[in-house]
């Protein structure tokens, strides 16, 4: 049953991944220049909100597999290969990862694996990056904030591939700031039967890092899992679960004060959010019962090549705007 | 004096915040449901119609407004900021009463657990909270706008 699960859920990846290369959409989405004022309906209105639901839905499987958030998934993807305009994208794509983060967050948080000393600091800084980073995202042409999204993407890419992770990182004494804010806890880890104290310590180096990954969160529309986990668990030094579960309950707030940069400016149309938030809950539902049999490292190297097609298309995009190529 | 008893439960604070989070994504995420029901089986009318819509969303989102203004709204600015509120008797508009629920939850969170944290002595921590509330109420008053 999960096996032929497994094989219907590789074989819908694919045939959607090919029908989406061939289209045309791509071609043209985010390069319209001129502004149309457009009179006649389009009787097929319907197919993309469908295509964006089936998309989503396989990226909502895929995002849990792979353990990365909806957000880094859906920008690049929806940008480079649907006929929405990055702007919208953008927005649903915050949409996308505050909503991800919701669902989680009050679980996590009742079973105290996030931390929400851990998170508040950090989240001032974050949020307020996060406008600061929506602003600038929205004042700069298309094909800057294209090209740039595709390097960053490119940069993530080679973070997943690199970056290393620490169950439960060796704090031998927690730094002044942490301590005056009380940036501790206790965790039990069934693995080794065991209650965690747990402390951080570079807290000043990690907020400043968080300067920019608020900022990147609230340019690009993306969610900020791929940078928050390394930033608390390798650098601030918190146990890898509690590192995890903070960065997903960090989205909430984070994604929060940039999503309503982007409604207020009127990214948001809700034919492309709801297909999308349904699509993507949907599949993280079905993603979470694969999970208990899929093997990890073929996915993760998965979500890497798909990111990595998904990062070339945006610079090409954004190169070719610019008449480079 | 402040309790700095540290253990393996979530603080009542963050019970508090949890409590609300969840109650607050329920009712956006069920709303979300019923208006955009509403929205795409046409019980209640739009402002732009749905087979219109795919004529607009690959334009940059400032083209967009000022086609939808001119073609549907015919309002004196565009329909920036708050400007929604006054148009949720419309179908699509009513769509934005989950999202603005979503994405304003977290402010009710942070407002909540203020007292609790000044109650026991965590006066850093509820600073913080109080910035926080601060930076995301701005950043919902529309208050701040950027653009092309």
């Amino acid at each position: 049953m999960v096996n032929k699960m497994l094989k219907w859920f590789g074989s819908g990846s694919l045939t959607l991944w090919c029908a989406l290369m061939v289209s045309p959409a791509g071609a043209y989405a985010s390069e319209v220049g001129e502004m149309v004022i457009p009179t006649l309906g389009d009787p097929n209105w319907w197919k993309w909100p469908l295509i964006l639901l089936v998309v989503t839905f396989f990226m909502g499987i895929v995002a849990v597999l792979g353990g990365v958030g909806g957000g880094v998934l859906f920008v690049p993807i929806i940008s480079g290969f649907f006929p929405f305009h990055l702007d919208f994208v953008r927005g649903t794509g915050l949409l996308v990862a505050l909503c991800g983060a919701l669902a989680a967050g009050p679980g996590l948080l009742k079973a105290n694996l996030a931390s929400l000393r851990l998170a508040m600091p950090v989240a001032v800084i974050a949020s307020t990056m996060a406008i600061v980073g929506a602003m600038v995202g929205l004042a700069l042409p298309t094909h800057i904030i294209q090209l740039s999204l595709g390097i960053t993407i490119l940069g993530i890419v080679i973070i997943m591939f690199t970056a290393k992770k620490s169950a439960i990182p060796d704090v031998q004494k927690p730094d002044n700031l942490s301590s005056a804010l009380r940036i501790t806890g206790i965790y039990h880890e069934p693995s080794m039967n065991k209650d965690i104290n747990w402390q951080v310590h570079r807290t000043p180096m990690g907020l400043a890092t968080f300067v920019i990954i608020g900022f990147m969160a609230g340019m690009f529309g993306l969610g900020a899992g791929w940078a928050n986990v390394p930033v608390l668990n390798i650098m601030m030094g918190a146990p890898l679960k509690i590192s995890v579960a903070t960065s997903k309950f960090l989205l909430s707030i984070t994604d929060t004060s940039a999503a309503w940069i982007y409604v207020n400016k009127g990214c948001v149309i809700p034919m492309m959010v709801v297909p999308s938030l349904i699509g993507i809950m949907l599949g993280s539902f079905i993603g979470v019962r694969i999970l208990k049999v899929a093997k990890p490292t073929f996915i993760r190297w998965m979500v890497i090549a798909i990111l990595l097609f998904a990062g070339l298309k945006a610079v090409h995009k954004g190169l070719t705007t610019m008449g480079i190529l | 004096m402040s309790d700095t008893t540290v253990t393996k439960e979530a603080t009542q604070e963050q019970i508090l915040y949890a409590n609300i989070l969840e109650k607050g994504m329920l009712v956006g995420l069920l709303l979300m449901f019923i208006t955009f029901g509403l929205y795409v089986f046409g019980i209640m009318k739009p402002v732009i119609p749905v087979d219109m819509i795919s004529n607009y969303w690959s334009q940059p989102v400032h083209d967009y407004l000022v086609a939808i203004n001119t073609q549907f709204l015919h309002m004196e600015h565009l329909p920036t900021g708050w400007s929604w509120v006054g148009l949720i008797s419309n179908a699509d508009f009513l769509n934005f009463v989950p999202i603005a629920i979503l994405s304003g939850v977290t402010i009710i969170c942070y407002s909540a657990i203020v007292p609790g944290l000044f109650a026991r002595g965590d006066k850093a921590m509820a600073i913080i909270a109080i910035a926080e509330v601060l930076i995301l109420t701005l950043a919902a008053s529309g208050i701040l706008t950027a653009g092309h």
